[in-house]
């Protein structure tokens, strides 16, 4: 059953309003070239937040996309949420990655929050106001373990407190709300985990890292020291472990995978605009960069299939009757499998786009500079370790059964 | 004691011990009530790889694949519980 979602062929047409998100993905295109790609150079120079594009997208409600229509969200499903950061890696790598993290954030208050009375109004809340979403997971001390935490929240009363060291809070200044991880109290385990939602105006940062990276410079992801409080009803009502393995591990190599395929397939846009030029120059006759763009183009297309082959797997567990199918070890190698693959391919597919548009792609004052894209492409490996995914699997597979 | 209950309690030491090796907890498991959550005691679901694997070896069983979930590493007794079902 599963092995045959997997491979059905790529089609947004299980989505509903096919013909309203064919509008509003022109419209996403429209604001990409208006306003993100006008300014992605700027941002990537001065390692700048891309408010521009924050804007634009505040403006066309997508912040808003994936809360479910009773809230006034647009109720898109992760695969049309994919197709959108794609749309958006199209035109800027940061834009396109702060807009996933965001939809990441909301997928968990969706999936996991809605039976608490604070949340449902807060979904409300963040359509109406178009609020922003980041998230603290990793912390100082853990190793990037995402599955343990240090920092525990203190309850007393209906109020918490909750203090982390987190290195890395990607656009954490320019949030609106945080999703912080945490142990559920000082006592537990690091492995015994919530997910708290803190407000901007209830808590202060103190920096501990500055951001000046090769890459994905936009999304400012400066370290701080989160110092917080707020009531008990902004605990999601969900153990983080659930939330972790049933959305925002799913869900994050999703987006990441789909804004990367746009990232990747601007790169052969640029190629493919330079092999026409070449052929105009040569009439008659196929350049043999022509011959590497027809290479590339097959890479490409892969790295998308894989990418929407797994959003409608687990498009088709969140609307099935046994979700619990996705939870087994053999979803989480699937899950894994995909960003180890499209991690490598976004390098493997710039690097082939460097070497058909070949000089004028190495300068940074060409139309055809493929910089800015090279050097995003190399923090996909590195955005939660490519080698703790492979080692992850490796122990996993000891327990896996099935073929996949 | 009847041979079913002094079976079900030399299993359910020798899970004990598989637990105590591979469960990497942040208690001593030997003071551990059979029906302790071991979730909160810090197992994660990594480490009941570990655990499965010595089950397997040590019963001489294999577990399904629809067995890998939170229920069935949830205690020491339904630990137990499991590896009496698969090894009958």
């Amino acid at each position: 059953m599963m092995s045959s979602i997997a491979e059905c062929p790529v089609s947004l047409s299980a989505a509903p309003d096919v013909l309203d998100f064919d509008d509003l993905l022109s419209r996403v295109n429209a604001a990409g070239r208006e306003v993100l790609a006008v300014h992605a150079a700027d941002v990537d120079n001065k390692a700048r937040f891309p408010a521009e594009s924050i804007d634009a997208m505040r403006e066309l409600k997508l912040l808003s996309a994936y809360v479910p229509v009773e809230y006034g969200g647009m109720g898109l499903n992760i695969i049309q949420t994919a197709k959108i950061c794609e749309v958006l890696g199209h035109y800027c790598g940061s834009s396109a990655m702060i807009y996933a993290m965001h939809c990441i954030q909301v997928g968990c208050v969706v999936h996991h929050a809605q039976k608490s009375a604070y949340f449902r109004r807060y979904l409300q809340e963040l359509v109406d106001d178009q609020r922003l979403m980041a998230s603290a997971t990793t912390e100082l001390g853990t190793g990037g373990d995402l599955r343990s935490s240090i920092c525990a929240v203190e309850i007393n009363g209906d109020c918490f407190t909750l203090t982390k060291k987190a290195p890395v809070i990607s656009y954490g200044e320019y949030s609106d709300d945080i999703l912080v991880t945490c142990r559920r109290d000082p006592g537990a385990p690091a492995s015994e985990q919530l997910h708290v939602m803190v407000r901007r105006g209830d808590y202060t940062t103190e920096p501990l890292s500055t951001w000046d990276t090769m890459g994905f410079r936009g999304t400012c992801s400066s370290g701080f020291t989160l110092t917080s409080h707020g009531s008990t009803d902004q605990i999601l009502p969900t153990p983080f472990n659930d939330i972790l393995q049933q959305t925002m591990h799913p869900y994050s190599h999703i987006v990441w995978g789909a804004l990367w395929t746009g990232i990747a397939s601007d790169a052969v846009n640029l190629a493919r605009a330079f092999v026409r030029a070449e052929a105009r120059k040569t009439p008659g006759e196929t350049p043999i960069s022509a011959i590497r763009l027809a290479e590339v183009d097959l890479v490409l297309q892969e790295m998308r299939h894989n990418v929407y082959s797994l959003a409608r797997e687990y498009h088709e567990l969140l609307t099935s009757d046994h979700p619990e199918a996705g939870h087994g070890f053999g979803f989480s190698i699937r899950t894994n499998n995909l960003k180890l693959s499209c991690s490598q391919r976004i390098v493997e597919i710039v690097g082939q786009a460097l070497l058909i548009c070949g000089i004028s792609g190495y300068r940074n004052d060409s139309r055809f500079s493929l910089s800015r894209h090279l050097r995003d492409a190399y923090g996909a490996a590195l955005m939660v370790n490519n080698d703790r995914i492979t080692k992850l699997n490796a122990t996993m597979l000891l327990a896996h059964r099935e073929g996949h | 004691m009847t041979n079913a209950t002094a079976d079900l309690a030399e299993g359910i030491a020798a899970v004990r011990e598989i637990v105590a090796q591979h469960g990497r907890l942040t208690v001593d498991v030997h003071s551990l009530d059979e029906d302790c959550d071991l979730y909160g005691v810090g197992l994660t679901s990594l480490a009941t790889v570990g655990i499965m694997l010595a089950l397997e070896d040590r019963f001489e069983i294999e577990f399904p694949e629809s067995m890998l979930s939170r229920g069935t590493f949830r205690s020491i007794s339904s630990i137990a519980e499991a590896v009496t079902n698969l090894a009958s």
